[in-house]
């Protein structure tokens, strides 16, 4: 079975978890005996491609077709496909650019298969990663996608995220064939209550288009049927699993301090729940001293979390890292005695199966996915300050539970493979195949 | 002559309410009254209070022929002092009836036994009097927690004068013998064993209702045939289960109290058994043979070890915490300390922390309130922290100073010269603005 699958970033390019995911995902699929063409609007070229074939939407060169351009010989060119793009994409192309793709016109289907030759001619261009024109590069990637559909072959199409969906309707249009979309969060998870209207009105499109639908718990999947008004009987959760550490560089940070270290590790925004974590570390450093909190990760609320730790005094025990990526992860949690996940939504979260992977104690939100399935975690709400506060004492003080958490945890995190999930994907691909 | 016992177990332990850290040094009150309160309430109205009136009027029915045995722990009998008076005087009302017998425990359902000797003693101790308080009687068999025994437990029974003792009849002591039977212990013959009879025991206690096993719908004449059924020469039946099975665990609507009130004429009618104590077994009885148990065991799980109370290093670091005071504590005056340490040590509380039922989840935690083993553990630690400091600062016996009686008058004379003088100060006025 041969899947043509939308994602935004695939390692070691990676901004958030989607792109670890669609990693770990793809890799085990792969032993599924399903074949997998990944595109990224962006391919850097050093992702590790040993397993799947990762396509960069940058690469794919667009012919570009104005209506006042439709002259004699562009008509006669049969064997020319064409993708339709919006004025809004006129500044990527220069107007000797413009002139160079005429006069290419007729090698056009070869340059297809010599991707490089054409790069600078007529891609389109993308930043990659979450920039600032996000909601102008989902629309270009849906017009590229357009392209791609034709150009593979397959046999069902999968989307990650609200990034792609529109890729995926698109090239469901084109093709006819399946779209099934992953939803590894919804726009509630990301802002609470204050959703973006935009964001929401992709979410929903992609999952009315959507053929079948797999969420990463039953938490997003509820939110998926409650808040999108989509029939259940389309949705299958399917969990996420954890790979194996492979260490590529060496161990940067050496533990230097008998000081117990408790980790919070993600972007600093509403959604992850960093002002908890930062609550329960003043609860207690009120009475216990040797304790270091870690605050690893940036975003929109890391200046107000600088000034919340100066105003309860605990800047002297409380740090941050900024964002932290690939081995610099692992090694933060490789010196952590306790990582901390307080979200307030987390659809999965597989951060907290990362440090027990590590033989780190995690304490994590019940709001969050992964609660659903781990048991050696002590669970928490996200606003219970005191209970998170208790917990962070309780293993930072009582030596027992450390070895309980290194027998038991690692032995948990272990059987959390990502083969179950693309065992449960493929079922899924084959009912939805079986139905279309 | 054949004989049943039916043998009940009340226990309800002083649970502890959410201790955070942050308690510790400023509060010393360690129990969730609400939760134990009206936990004794719920369970006094579905179970205590009806199965007391269904045994008594048994018991005045059968006149003379029905008998049973209870085991009822210290903090139990607390609880219904505390919170349900009316249970109490209606095991009283059974007790005068005399057909009714209590057996020892170690007070407060602890794991004292495994620990240490002269705490297991000081326990039994106080558990005896306390049934010989409230109820007028003197226990005679011994029963300890969870049916904990070993030849070593049975040496220190025997030792406090108990001439027999009841415990699990499990596969791995037995070997292909029944425990239908008077044994004795392989180390002193004088202590007789009593077996109980799991399979028959957990058919009422664990799959009464349960419509997936094959013999459902159990009735009292079905238990009647099967008792019938049992091998001629075997003499001794021990039906033991907790006592809340009946309306509890088996809730009402299962019919478990109408399968209570008729089995003691079908078992009288139908068989050649008589229902009886523990002690009466004990006094005319002749052991067939002898056991021997050089490990010890228990009523709990497959394994009917002590792993579902020690199986795990937090089980056995809280264990270890708790009973590093063992010794200090007889030099402790301060009773608020020492009813501490003996709720403390309530077995309940290692059970909480038990990693075995995320694995086999075929026996239910009961009624554990807490999410994982892990916030059992932070919580037990947590007040052991407080209890921990509170043992320390209290002014133990042997610091404390001996007078003899002149010195004493001594001394008194000397502080009451003192006060005096304060007094003075005070009536002159001599007093901070």
């Amino acid at each position: 079975m041969k899947i043509l699958m939308f994602g935004w970033e695939f390692p070691p390019h990676i901004s958030g978890g989607l792109g670890t995911a669609c990693y770990g995902l793809t890799k085990a699929m792969t032993k599924q005996d399903l074949e997998i063409i990944f595109i990224v609007p962006k391919a850097w070229g050093d992702e590790d491609q040993s397993l799947v074939k990762l396509v960069g939407a940058n690469n794919i060169p667009v012919r570009i077709k104005k209506y006042s351009f439709r002259d004699e010989s562009i008509k006669k060119a049969h064997n020319v496909q064409y993708v339709e793009i919006g004025s809004d994409l006129i500044p990527y192309v220069s107007t000797e650019e413009y002139y160079n793709i005429i006069n290419n016109r007729v090698n056009t289907t070869k340059q297809l298969k010599q991707y490089t030759h054409t790069q600078e001619l007529d891609t389109i261009t993308f930043e990659g990663g979450y920039g600032g024109s996000l909601i102008h590069e989902v629309g270009a990637y849906a017009r590229v996608a357009r392209q791609i559909a034709q150009e593979f072959d397959f046999d069902i199409i999968h989307a990650h995220d609200w990034l792609t969906y529109d890729a995926g309707i698109a090239a469901k249009e084109v093709s006819g064939k399946p779209l099934v979309i992953h939803v590894h969060a919804t726009e509630f998870d990301r802002s609470g209550m204050h959703v973006n209207q935009f964001v929401y009105d992709i979410e929903r499109r992609g999952m009315h288009a959507a053929d079948a639908i797999i969420t990463v718990s039953n938490l997003t999947k509820s939110t998926v049927v409650n808040n999108y008004g989509v029939s259940e009987s389309k949705v299958t959760t399917a969990y996420n699993g954890v790979d194996d550490v492979q260490l590529s560089t060496p161990q940067k940070f050496k533990k230097n301090v008998d000081d117990k270290i408790v980790t919070f590790l993600g972007r600093i925004t509403f959604q992850k729940g960093p002002e908890y974590f930062l609550e329960a570390a003043a609860k207690v450093l009120q009475r216990k001293k040797n304790v270091k909190f870690v605050m690893a990760g940036s975003g929109d609320m890391f200046e107000k979390m600088m000034w919340r730790a100066a105003e309860l005094g605990i800047s002297e025990n409380f740090y941050f890292t900024g964002f932290l990526r690939g081995d610099d992860v692992i090694h933060m949690l490789s010196i952590s005695d306790v990582y901390v996940m307080p979200s307030v939504s987390e659809p999965f979260g597989i951060s907290p199966l990362e440090a027990m992977r590590s033989n780190v104690p995690v304490i994590i939100s019940k709001q969050s996915g992964v609660s659903e399935i781990l048991k050696h975690a002590i669970k928490i709400d996200f606003w219970d300050v005191d209970s998170m506060a208790d917990a962070i004492y309780g293993i930072v003080s009582y030596n027992g539970l450390d070895n309980m958490f290194k027998t038991y945890g690692k032995v948990e995190v272990d059987n959390l493979k990502w083969d179950s999930a693309a065992k449960t994907i493929k079922s899924i691909y084959q009912n939805t195949l079986s139905n279309a | 002559m054949k004989n049943i016992c039916l043998h009940f177990q009340v226990h309800l332990p002083f649970k502890l309410r959410t201790y955070r850290f942050f308690d510790i040094g400023t509060d010393h009150y360690y129990y969730d009254d609400f939760l134990n309160k009206s936990t004794l309430l719920r369970v006094a109205k579905s179970s205590y209070i009806p199965m007391n009136t269904l045994l008594l009027d048994l018991i005045k029915k059968h006149k003379g022929k029905f008998k049973v045995n209870f085991s009822i722990s210290g903090s139990a009998i607390e609880q219904f002092e505390k919170y349900t008076p009316e249970v109490i005087e209606s095991f009283q009302e059974l007790a005068k009836t005399g057909k009714v017998e209590f057996l020892a425990q170690p007070y407060n359902y602890s794991l004292a036994s495994i620990k240490s000797e002269e705490e297991f003693r000081k326990q039994v101790e106080m558990h005896s009097n306390k049934i010989r308080e409230v109820f007028n009687k003197t226990p005679k068999v011994f029963h300890n927690a969870h049916y904990i025994y070993s030849d070593y437990i049975g040496d220190m029974v025997l030792n406090m004068g108990y001439k027999g003792i009841l415990i699990e009849g499990a596969r791995h002591i037995l070997g292909w013998k029944s425990p239908n039977f008077l044994y004795c212990s392989a180390n002193n013959p004088k202590l007789k064993i009593l077996l109980r009879n799991y399979k028959m025991s957990d058919d009422i206690a664990l799959r009464f209702s349960n419509q997936a096993w094959d013999q459902w719908p159990l009735t009292a004449d079905k238990m009647a045939g099967w008792i019938k059924n049992l091998p001629q020469d075997e003499e001794i039946l021990n039906l033991c289960m907790d006592y809340e099975t009946f309306g509890e665990y088996q809730h009402k609507s299962t019919g478990i109290f109408d399968f209570m009130k008729t089995l003691p004429d079908a078992i009288l009618n139908h068989t050649d058994f008589s229902f009886t104590t523990f002690s009466e077994i004990i006094k005319d009885g002749q052991p067939v043979s002898v056991l021997s148990v050089p490990n010890t065991t228990s009523c709990a799980d497959e394994e009917r070890d002590i792993s579902p109370w020690l199986g795990n290093n937090l089980q056995r670091e809280a264990f270890d915490a708790l009973y590093k005071h063992v010794d200090t504590m007889h030099a402790i005056t301060d009773e608020y300390i020492l009813q501490d340490w003996k709720y403390l040590q309530n077995s309940d509380n290692f059970y909480y922390m038990s990693t075995k039922f995320f694995a086999d989840g075929n026996t239910p935690l009961k009624a554990n309130p807490y999410p994982t083993p892990y916030e059992a553990f932070i919580n037990f630690m947590n007040v052991i922290g407080d209890f921990n400091e509170r043992v320390k600062k209290a002014p133990k016996t042997h610091e404390q100073i001996q007078f003899s009686k002149e010195e004493l008058d001594q001394e008194i004379a000397k502080h009451t010269a003192a006060l005096e003088q304060l007094i003075e100060l005070k009536t002159k006025g001599n007093i901070k603005k």
